[in-house]
C-alpha cells in the first residue's frame, strides 16, 4: 500500500511538473516573483551587501526582467547557485531563469536543453602570474602549476591551450574564486586563470595588486548570458528582449535619467516604440505597454549598469573592451525593436 | 648518679632543630621545572625547541590580533589605517556580524527571536541533560520544538499548535492501546497523528500566515551560525531515537525489520553525507512539482538525520553487543516483555557504554552541517564562502573570518566533549 501511495504521488508530481512549465511567464505573474538564480557570491556580478539586498551585474538582469514583467525590480526571490546546482536549478523549475555568468557553449545550449537569450557580458580566460616570476606571455608558463575552478569550461579550455601549444602544465584543482585567491596568494599555484574580469576582479582586492601582472593573451571566447529552459519560447523572448532592451536604450542615448522624458514621446520611432508610446510591442510579449520603460527604469540603461557594478570607477575597475557597443567597436548589437 | 653522666656526655641538645628550607634546587617552581622540562638532556632540548615554537607562533599572532582594526567599513580602509603594518582587519566582524550569525536574509528587527528560541532551548534542554532536575520541567521540553519553529519560522500559530496536537494524539491513542498490544497501539497512534493533521491542515484558513502576530520567514532565508546550530540540533535529536530504534531493529530475530535496518544502515553508512545533501537540493527536486517541493530546510534535516542514525545505530549496536548474555536472560527471567527488558535493563547500561561514541558521532555531525554551504544555504561557512568573500568590501579577508568561524565551532563542540565526560563520571556506578 506504502509502494502504490509513493508512486502515485511521483506520477501526480510529474504530471504537475508537466503542467508547471507550460507556461512560466503565466507561472511567474500567478507568482508576482521571479525566481531568479545566481551565483553565491561573486565580486561585482553579484553578491548581497550589508543590508542583505543582492548587487551586481547579473543581478540586474534579474531585476529588469522583473521589472518588465511584473513593474516591479524587488520582486524577485534570488536563488543562490553554485557551479555544480545550478543548470539542475533550472532544469527542475526551480528557478525561472538563471543569470549566472554561464558561458554560452554548444553543449550547455543543445544537449541540457537550455536556451540562451543573450549575452550580457563577453569575457574571456585569461592568466594572472605575480610579477616577479617574470613571465610576459602564457607560452612561457611551460611546467608551471596553475589554480583552476572545477566544473567550469575555464578546465577544458586550460587543457586545449596547454595541449595546442605542447607545453605542460600541473592543474590545482580549487572550488570557488576566494579559495582560489587565498591558493594562488600562498604559492600554491604559480598562476591563476579564469575569466578575465574575474581576474581582474581578484587582483583589486589584493595587498600589491601592482606585484601581478594579467598576461595578453586571452584564450577563449566566454559570452556570459542568462538563460531559461528549452521549450518555452514565449518565456525566452521576454528574458531576451528585456535584456535587449537595456543594450538598446544605451544606443539610443535613453539613461535613467531623461527616461521620463523619453517616455513621454519623441521624435524618435524607435524610442517611443521601444518605451511604449508607440506601437504595440508590449502586448506582443504578453506585457503590459511600458515593460522596457519599467526595465530601464530598475537600474538604468546597459552602459549604467556597467559602470555601477563593474565599470572602471569601481573596484573591480573592468574596462567596457568588448562590452562597448557595436557602435564604439565593441560587440553589443540590440536587434531593432520594430 | 644524676651527674655521672654529666661530665662524660660534653653537651645534649635537648631542643629540636629548626627545620632549614630545603635546597633552592628541590623546591617550587625549580624543582617542578627541573623534574618536568629539564630532567635530562633530550628534555631540555624538546622544551628549549617548544619555548622556541611558542615564541614564534605569538611573536607572530600577536602583533596580528593586537594590532586589529574594528572600526573601518572595508579592507582597503583596513590597509590604510596599518600602514603596512601587520594586524588584522576584524572590522569585517563588527560590520558583518549579523550576517555571520543569522545569514544575511533574516529580517534584522526579527533577531530577537531566534535569540529568544536559542535561550530557551537551553532551558528546554536542561531536564534532558542534567537528570538531577525535576522531571517537570520536560513537559517544557516536550512543547519546545514547536515554540521554537513558530519563533523562528514565524506566520501562523496555528500550524505547530496542529502539529503538536497531532503527536499528542499519537501519544494518547499508543498510551491507551500500547499496552495490551504494542503493534495495534504504534500503528493507531501514527494514524490518530495523521489524521489530526491533515484535519488540523484544512482547517487552516488560506493566507492564515500573512497577518500572523509573526512576520513569516521562510527557510531560505535562515542562515548564518543560526542555520548550523538549528541544523546540529534537530538532527542530533531526531537522530538519537532512530538510530536506537535502528540498532534494536538490527539485533530482531524478526527477518525483515532485521534486514532493512541492515540494509538501511550499510547503505547510509556507505555513501557521503555530501552525495546525500546533493540529492536532497537537486535530485529531489525533479520529483515533486516545483511549486510544491519539499521545504529545502527539511530535505536536508532528512539526510543529515538519516546518515547520523546510521552511524549511532551501529555505536548503540557497540554497545548491545558489550553486554553480558547474562542480562538478557536475567531480564527474561524476572518475566520483562521485550519494550520493558529493553527500558529498563538493556538500553540503560547499553547506552552508557556508548556515550563517547555517541557523543563522536554529535560533534562530527554538527560540523558536518557546514557541508551544506556547498548546496548554496548560506550557513556560517558559505556565507564566509560566499557574499562576504564576494562582496567588494571585504574581498579577500581570510583569517578572520574563518578563525572566528573555528571559534564558534570550538566552543559549542568542547561544550559537548566537556558534557559527555561529566555524563561518564556521574553515570560511574562501578567500583574502579
Amino acid at each position: 500500500m506504502k509502494k502504490s501511495v509513493i508512486l502515485g504521488a511521483m506520477t501526480f508530481a510529474g504530471l504537475a511538473a508537466g503542467a508547471a512549465s507550460a507556461g512560466t511567464l503565466d507561472d511567474v505573474k500567478a507568482r508576482g516573483k521571479l525566481n531568479c538564480g545566481v551565483t553565491t557570491g561573486l565580486v561585482g556580478f553579484a553578491a548581497p551587501n550589508a543590508n542583505g539586498e543582492w548587487e551586481g551585474f547579473d543581478v540586474a538582469v534579474c531585476r529588469a526582467v522583473a521589472a518588465a514583467v511584473l513593474g516591479d525590480s524587488n520582486a524577485v526571490e534570488f536563488v543562490p547557485t553554485t557551479g555544480k546546482t545550478r543548470f539542475t536549478a533550472l532544469a527542475s523549475g526551480e528557478i525561472d531563469m538563471l543569470a549566472r555568468n554561464t558561458t554560452w557553449t554548444f553543449s550547455r545550449d543543445v544537449d541540457l536543453k537550455f536556451e540562451f537569450v543573450g549575452v550580457n557580458y563577453y569575457d574571456g580566460q585569461g592568466f594572472m602570474v605575480p610579477k616577479e616570476l617574470g613571465v610576459s606571455s602564457a607560452k612561457e608558463l611551460d611546467g608551471a602549476t596553475v589554480c583552476i575552478q572545477t566544473g567550469t569550461t575555464t578546465e577544458l579550455n586550460l587543457a586545449d591551450f596547454f595541449r595546442s601549444n605542447n607545453i605542460s602544465y600541473e592543474p590545482v584543482p580549487i572550488e570557488t574564486n576566494a579559495e582560489a585567491q587565498q591558493q594562488y596568494l600562498a604559492g600554491a599555484c604559480d598562476v591563476y586563470t579564469t575569466d578575465a574580469s574575474g581576474l581582474a576582479a581578484t587582483r583589486a582586492t589584493f595587498d600589491d595588486p601592482a606585484g601581478h601582472v594579467i598576461l595578453p593573451e586571452i584564450i577563449s571566447k566566454e559570452p556570459l548570458g542568462p538563460l531559461v529552459r528549452h521549450g518555452d519560447h514565449e518565456w525566452g523572448d521576454v528574458v531576451r528582449w528585456s535584456l535587449m532592451a537595456l543594450i538598446a536604450a544605451e544606443e539610443l542615448g535613453i539613461t535613467s535619467a531623461n527616461l521620463g522624458e523619453m517616455a513621454a514621446g519623441t521624435e524618435n520611432p524607435e524610442i517611443n516604440r521601444l518605451l511604449g508610446s508607440e506601437g504595440t510591442l508590449g502586448e506582443m510579449l504578453g506585457l503590459s505597454a511600458d515593460w522596457a520603460k519599467n526595465a530601464i527604469a530598475s537600474q538604468g540603461n546597459y552602459g549604467e549598469i556597467f559602470a555601477k557594478n563593474i565599470g572602471e570607477d569601481t573596484p573591480v575597475g573592468l574596462a567596457r573592451g568588448l562590452n562597448a557597443q557595436w557602435t564604439e567597436g565593441g560587440l553589443l548589437y540590440a536587434p531593432p525593436f520594430r | 648518679m644524676s651527674d655521672t653522666h654529666a661530665h662524660s656526655i660534653a653537651f645534649v641538645r635537648d631542643t629540636e632543630i629548626p627545620p632549614s628550607p630545603p635546597p633552592a634546587g628541590e623546591t617550587g617552581a625549580v624543582k617542578w621545572l627541573r623534574e618536568n622540562l629539564f630532567s635530562n638532556a633530550v628534555n631540555s632540548a624538546l622544551t628549549i625547541a617548544s619555548l622556541l615554537v611558542i615564541y614564534i607562533l605569538l611573536s607572530k599572532t600577536l602583533p596580528w590580533l593586537l594590532n586589529g582594526v574594528w572600526t573601518t567599513s572595508s579592507l582597503a580602509e583596513c590597509r590604510e589605517v596599518l600602514q603596512g603594518k601587520t594586524g588584522a582587519c576584524f572590522s569585517v566582524l563588527t560590520e558583518r556580524w549579523n550576517q555571520l550569525l543569522y545569514g544575511f536574509k533574516y529580517p534584522s528587527d526579527q533577531y530577537w527571536r531566534p535569540n529568544l528560541a536559542l535561550v530557551l532551548l537551553l532551558f528546554a534542554i536542561a531536564p534532558v541533560l542534567f537528570f538531577d532536575l525535576p522531571r517537570k520541567l520536560l513537559a517544557f521540553t516536550a512543547v519546545y520544538p514547536f515554540l521554537a519553529f513558530w519563533l523562528i519560522w514565524g506566520g501562523t500559530i496555528l500550524a505547530p499548535i496542529v502539529a503538536l496536537v497531532g503527536f499528542a494524539a499519537g501519544a494518547f491513542v499508543f498510551q491507551t492501546y500500547g499496552k495490551s498490544s504494542f503493534a495495534v497501539g504504534f500503528f493507531g497512534a501514527i494514524a490518530a497523528a495523521f489524521a489530526v493533521w491533515i484535519i488540523g491542515g484544512m482547517l487552516i484558513p488560506d493566507g492564515a500566515s500573512d497577518n500572523a502576530m509573526l512576520q513569516a520567514v521562510p527557510s531560505r532565508d535562515l542562515g548564518g551560525f543560526m542555520l548550523n546550530l538549528m541544523l546540529g540540533v534537530t538532527c542530533v535529536s531526531l537522530s538519537l531515537p532512530l538510530g536506537i530504534a535502528l540498532a534494536l531493529g538490527r539485533q530482531s530475530d524478526m527477518p525483515l525489520i532485521k534486514w532493512m535496518c541492515v540494509v538501511f544502515i550499510e547503505f547510509v553508512r556507505g555513501v557521503p553525507l555530501i552525495t546525500l545533501l546533493f540529492v536532497a537540493s537537486v535530485m529531489l527536486a525533479y520529483f515533486f512539482p516545483p511549486e510544491s517541493t519539499v521545504d529545502l530546510f527539511l530535505r536536508v534535516v532528512i539526510m543529515i538525520t538519516m546518515f547520523s542514525a546510521a552511524y549511532i545505530a551501529e555505536v548503540i549496536r557497540g554497545g548491545l553487543a558489550a553486554l553480558p548474555k547474562g542480562q538478557y536472560e536475567a531480564a527474561d527471567s524476572l518475566g520483562l516483555d521485550y519494550p520493558q527488558a529493553m527500558r529498563l535493563i538493556i538500553l540503560p547500561q547499553a547506552l552508557k557504554i556508548s556515550i563517547p561514541g555517541i557523543v563522536n558521532v554529535a560533534v562530527g555531525l554538527f560540523k558536518d552541517t557546514t557541508l551544506v554551504s556547498v548546496i548554496s544555504m548560506f550557513d556560517l561557512v558559505g556565507m564566509i564562502r560566499g557574499p562576504i568573500l564576494a562582496s567588494t568590501e571585504w574581498n579577500g579577508v581570510y583569517w578572520e573570518l574563518l578563525g572566528f568561524a573555528a571559534l564558534l565551532f570550538f566552543v559549542v563542540c568542547y561544550g559537548i566533549s566537556q558534557y559527555s565526560q561529566w555524563l561518564e563520571r556521574r553515570l560511574a556506578t562501578d567500583h574502579r
